[in-house]
């Protein structure tokens, strides 16, 4: 029983904390793989240990100092770690100074702040941050890394091994960059974040739609930082804008899996409760000078949820949030967003003008919800011929499954008719 | 942790269009003095981009020697810092002040240690 016991805290602590304390021994040693390799020690010990001694009162503490005992160990036995040796004395002296002597489970520092910029460092590429905040920041597994990306794990295991390479050969730092710096760094954070969700949100291969496991776990990271940087308004604004469209995820498939579009979704089915809490964070992400993307993108979001149906959305406000987001950063695919709102506001004819001037845009050269927006305008305006060849168009560009059988419905009911 | 800033400025030769103005003389002894102060720096020159040849050895031993840069590309080394700092940070932040940045691209690479993987 009491062997039970001990597993099950083991597990509970590593559950929510094995990021807490690898972000705390990868501060500690500046290393990823001594990091990793004397978590897993740690675990090892606790688990021969815990049910003979009982649990200890302070797992995470207890595992730290088992950890750090281990790392000691591990250099000594190995003399390429020496080097090593002398910064985790010098680190751990630090850190002994720095905390209480009998450091409680709350008393221990979050150092996971430290490891999302080193995990999302610039000198890093977009590929490799996204798979290290995935498997140090959402503990996953390699293989479940490499299921998130749809890649084979052998890839995804050398991405990740690369990447490692480079943090400790380059010696990036673990830190977190000054109040001066932050406005360059938090934005690759924030990005990898977003990446991760849209990734679950709307899968850019496979037969799903949907990627729950990806949208969770990026609301997981979305939280956490949020946490950690509570005065940040753009990471409030993210997970608002995560959470805001996260709530309409039982309305956005069918029962055969298929997808459901906005306008014809059920909005009973949306989260209520998700609502609430992204319209609560709305409100301090757009206040204030110097409104950022996320929290803009989040308020549009709110506009959708609020509204009772398709045609009473707030469409003039839509579009001048979508004005409001284009100042910040020029981008076609805000720009196409923008003309889909102007359609609904001004009528098809408005927005098809807009779209029209964007098949030119570099950007959205191969993306399917260019021609697919200029479709459903043009079948709206009943010009059934230019709208079937739209469809086409977007049916041959589409990804995932269910994103193209429901281009498919549309084009056979054109030219069934 | 020494870190080699390989400085790459528009090549002579390059149809590429320039940008108006190069870094000045002033600028570049601004940051000389700065990295200097700093007691960052171990080693760093400026080279010359009009006359380089390159070497190359084929597997008999022959000895082929050609005129100008290995590669044809739109970019030269202009010129290179070896300093000596904590971490990466602190050399990107080295290589954004260098005037190099500004007008072409700074390279930082680090020096091969033996016993790294």
């Amino acid at each position: 029983m009491n062997e039970q016991r001990a597993a099950r805290s083991v597990e509970a602590v590593f559950r929510e904390d094995r990021s807490r304390l690898l972000a705390l021994l990868a501060a500690r040693f500046g290393d990823l793989d001594l990091a990793e390799e004397t978590a897993s020690d740690a675990i090892e010990a606790a688990l021969e240990r815990w049910p003979v001694d009982g649990v200890p009162d302070k797992p995470l503490a207890w595992l730290l100092a088992t950890a750090r005992r281990k790392a000691i160990d591990r250099i000594r036995r190995d003399r390429t770690y020496a080097e090593r040796l002398a910064v985790l004395q010098v680190e751990s002296d630090r850190a002994a100074a720095a905390v209480a002597p009998e450091p409680g489970f709350d008393d221990i520092p979050d150092e996971r702040l430290q490891l999302f910029f080193t995990c999302c460092h610039p000198a890093l590429s977009s590929e490799a941050q996204s798979a290290l905040t995935l498997r140090f920041l959402a503990d996953l597994t390699t293989p479940e890394v490499a299921r998130a990306f749809l890649v084979p794990t052998a890839t995804m295991a050398q991405r990740i091994v690369r990447a490692k390479r480079k943090i400790r050969n380059a010696r990036i730092p673990f830190r977190v960059p000054g109040p001066d710096e932050l406005p360059a760094r938090l934005p690759s954070v924030l990005r990898v974040i977003y990446l991760v969700f849209t990734e679950g949100y709307a899968a850019s291969s496979g037969n799903d739609l949907l990627r729950p496991d990806l949208a969770d776990e990026a609301i997981r990271l979305a939280r956490i930082l949020h946490r950690l940087l509570p005065r940040e308004r753009e990471v409030t604004g993210l997970l608002a804008l995560l959470l805001l469209t996260d709530a309409r995820r039982a309305a956005r498939i069918d029962a055969a899996g298929g997808q459901v579009l906005l306008e014809d979704q059920d909005r009973a089915l949306w989260d209520a409760d998700l609502i609430a809490e992204g319209r609560r964070l709305v409100v301090p992400a757009l206040t204030g000078p110097g409104v950022g993307p996320y929290a803009v993108q989040a308020a549009i979001a709110a506009l959708h949820d609020e509204a009772t149906d398709f045609e009473t959305t707030d469409w003039p406000q839509i579009v001048a949030l979508y004005e409001v987001l284009l100042q910040i950063e020029t981008s076609p695919l805000v720009a196409l967003n923008r003309a889909v709102a102007i359609a609904m506001r001004d009528g098809p004819e408005a927005g098809l003008t807009l779209l029209d001037d964007l098949t030119e845009a570099e950007e959205l050269r191969g993306y399917h919800l260019l021609p697919a927006a200029r479709a459903d305008l043009l079948r709206r305006l009943g010009r059934t011929t230019e709208a079937a060849a739209a469809y086409r168009a977007a049916l041959a560009l589409v990804g995932n499954e269910p994103e193209r059988s429901m281009l498919a419905r549309r084009l056979a009911e054109l030219t069934d008719r | 942790m020494k870190y080699l800033l390989l400085i790459n400025t528009p090549s002579p030769d390059s149809s590429e269009e320039r940008p108006a103005q190069g870094p000045t003389v002033e600028e570049f002894m601004a940051f000389e003095k700065a990295v200097s102060d700093a007691g960052v720096k171990l080693d760093g020159n400026a080279l010359d981009t009009s006359n380089a040849t390159t070497v190359r050895v084929r597997v008999n031993g022959e000895r082929v020697v050609t005129d100008g840069p290995f590669a044809e590309t739109r970019e030269i080394v202009g010129g290179y810092y070896l300093i000596d700092v904590p971490d990466l940070d602190a050399a990107l932040d080295w290589a954004a002040r260098c005037p190099g940045a500004r007008h072409g691209t700074v390279e930082v690479r680090t020096v091969w240690e033996p016993d790294q993987s």
